[in-house]
């Protein structure tokens, strides 16, 4: 592709301009603000920091968690967005309205309310408890909230979104046509969902997964509330931040923010590529 | 952000043609200081208006003191900072330059109107039977203490037990780790702020003690009703200093000075000691301890000053790789 190739739609230049200026000024000028402020550090200092052993923990934590919650979200928010676009019942708007809530509550709230319900005394959490239902039946203590399952849930709740959101429009269009030839070549169900509805889907749902992803590292507000917060344990990336800032060392908390930032744009890249990818692979079959 | 906003806006209306009008003061303190100054402020008020005629608007801001401090060195515009640390407000002097070093000595008493200790809060009935400092590191004992990292109210309390060990027959160093380490292997979370710890102690019901401030102990009884839990007086304990200081900068930029120091000053007046006592932080003034003296059971107690001050304190526990993360290190990898 070259830039002087003329296109059907005038005002290329002043967009692309407009496009450069505001990235740059939204986007790319406090990331290299933290960059810059990094570069006060001497490599050593700067290694020493980011590679402490409880630095790492939390790394291994945060990374770790959000992995699993978005991989869960991956599954069970393409059910929510499936049940919501396939079929039409009773509540349905309502239902389709709540899937946003995790967006518009603040998450301090989000945390405290989780916190609350799955704290061992909580609705839920007390079910988990050594007398209660569920850890009666185990024979043992779950502990939900102040571990990093409760770290998981929190993340997922506030993840939960992206991927129904991303996903729901793409099944929206999809062709009816498309699963009625199937049908009609004699694919069973589970041909055609994983065939031709899988494969029609899948930019989309990698696209919900790395944004609930990218989400989820980057969560503090309603983590602290139900992580507990023991070091090596439950301590999360942006905990340690915070805490080297309230220390006021400035440049500890930009060294660990500049690894925490290389690791998610290295990962959100791996995504988009394997999305192209994908996208690609099915073009040519198509 | 909000604090921001609110510090704009005094600033906004002294640059209109209401330069004239009533002065305003920007409090930046720290959580749970909001019922003292809610009782103070209109005092003040009252005394300033008597004193010179003039109307005196007190705004506060509240919040971590650390965070506060923080604040108050990137720029929110306070003309006096009232926090729980002196070195939150050294901070503001070295790092902001907003103020000058020698301010503690600039006001009696270290520049702090009052102070406060760490008690032990227990369980109505006191079902462990904790009696001392001795009795939180016993296994099965489950003790609620904020993050050391974030919060100066944990600092405090670590400080204490260091202290405590350090007084026993035959206590040194090591011991004080040890014990500290035994201490800290039986805390099971670990909240960010003061706050946090007391709404993990009684609304989460974990834990069997909560160490915190004596007067955060009042404020538990009051929104949690007195027959819930009892106070625990320790042996030994640390006296935690509440450090207030005018900020020079910005006073002198706002032409505030005049208020904002006698606004601290009347601090030790006998009416704001007053105000004080009501709200559980122990008085200077010998006069209105004295009075109030039923509510402050006598406690051995060290300083920080003891432990060598902050500085000193903050190079050798709190900062990165020193001996309180060594500890939560080396307790991590024994569970």
């Amino acid at each position: 592709m070259t830039f002087k190739k003329p296109s059907v739609l005038p005002g290329f230049n002043l967009s692309l301009g407009y496009t450069l200026f505001y990235l740059g000024l939204i986007v790319l000028l406090p990331l290299s603000a933290l960059v810059y402020k990094t570069a006060g550090l001497e490599w050593a200092d700067f290694w020493s920091t980011v590679s402490d052993p409880r630095v790492v923990a939390s790394y291994r934590l945060t990374f770790g968690a959000s992995f699993i919650a978005a991989l869960l979200n991956l599954v069970f928010g393409l059910l929510v967005a499936w049940v919501l676009v396939r079929y039409s019942f009773p509540g349905k708007r309502l239902i389709d309205a709540m899937v946003d809530l995790p967006f518009a509550l603040p998450t301090a709230v989000a945390g405290i309310a989780l916190a609350t319900l799955y704290a061992p005394n909580g609705w839920i959490g007390k079910h988990f408890a050594e007398d209660g239902l569920i850890g009666e039946l185990l024979g043992k203590e779950i502990k939900l909230a102040f571990t990093p399952l409760g770290i998981v849930i929190a993340l997922i709740f506030i993840s939960l979104p992206f991927v129904v959101r991303t996903v729901q429009p793409v099944l929206e269009d999809l062709e009816i046509e498309l699963e009625e030839a199937a049908s009609s070549l004699g694919a069973s169900r589970w041909q055609i969902f994983s065939r031709v509805i899988l494969p029609t889907i899948w930019p989309a749902l990698l696209t919900g997964f790395a944004l609930a992803f990218a989400r989820a590292i980057g969560e503090y507000g309603s983590v602290v509330f139900i992580a507990g917060n023991m070091p090596m344990e439950s301590e999360i990336t942006p905990l340690l931040i915070i805490s080297k800032l309230e220390q006021f060392d400035y440049l500890g908390a930009t060294a660990i923010a500049v690894v925490m930032l290389a690791a998610s744009f290295a990962m959100l890249l791996v995504i988009n590529l394997l999305q192209w990818w994908t996208a690609k692979r099915l073009g040519r079959r198509t | 952000m909000k604090t921001r906003l609110f510090a704009l806006l005094p600033a906004l209306l002294l640059s209109s043609h209401l330069v004239q009008a009533d002065a305003t003061l920007l409090n930046v303190s720290y959580d749970v200081m909001r019922d003292f100054y809610k009782d103070y402020n209109p005092a003040f008020q009252k005394y300033w208006k008597g004193k010179t005629g003039e109307k005196v608007v007190v705004q506060q801001s509240h919040g971590g003191s650390s965070p506060q401090a923080r604040s108050v060195i990137e720029g929110l515009q306070a003309d006096v900072v009232t926090m729980n640390q002196h070195s939150d407000i050294d901070a503001i002097a070295e790092r902001g330059k907003q103020l000058p070093t020698n301010w503690a000595t600039r006001l009696p008493n270290n520049a702090s109107p009052f102070t406060s200790l760490q008690v032990l809060i227990v369980r109505k009935g006191n079902p462990k039977g904790i009696k001392d400092w001795n009795d939180l590191t016993r296994p099965g004992v489950n003790v609620v203490i904020p993050n050391p990292k974030t919060a100066g109210n944990g600092r405090y309390t670590y400080l204490a037990a260091w202290g405590y060990a350090l007084k026993q027959p035959g206590g040194n160093e090591q011991k004080a780790r040890e014990f500290v380490a035994a201490l800290f292997r039986n805390v099971p979370v670990l909240d960010t702020g003061g706050r946090g710890a007391t709404t993990t102690f009684m609304q989460r019901n974990i834990g069997d003690v909560l160490v915190t401030f004596e007067n955060e102990a009042e404020m538990i009884a009051r929104e949690f009703g007195r027959g819930r839990f009892e106070v625990v007086y320790p042996s030994i304990s640390i006296e935690a200093e509440l450090p207030v200081s005018v900020v020079d900068k910005v006073v002198d930029k706002k032409g505030t000075r005049k208020q904002a120091e006698e606004y601290l000053k009347y601090l030790w007046s006998p009416e704001g000691q007053t105000v004080a006592a009501q709200n559980y932080l122990r008085p200077r003034d010998k006069a209105v301890f004295a009075k109030y003296a039923k509510q402050f059971p006598s406690v051995k107690l060290f300083t920080v000053n003891d432990l060598g001050g902050w500085k000193a304190i903050g190079q050798k526990h709190f900062n990165d790789r020193a001996i309180y993360d060594q500890i939560a290190a080396a307790n991590a990898k024994k569970k």
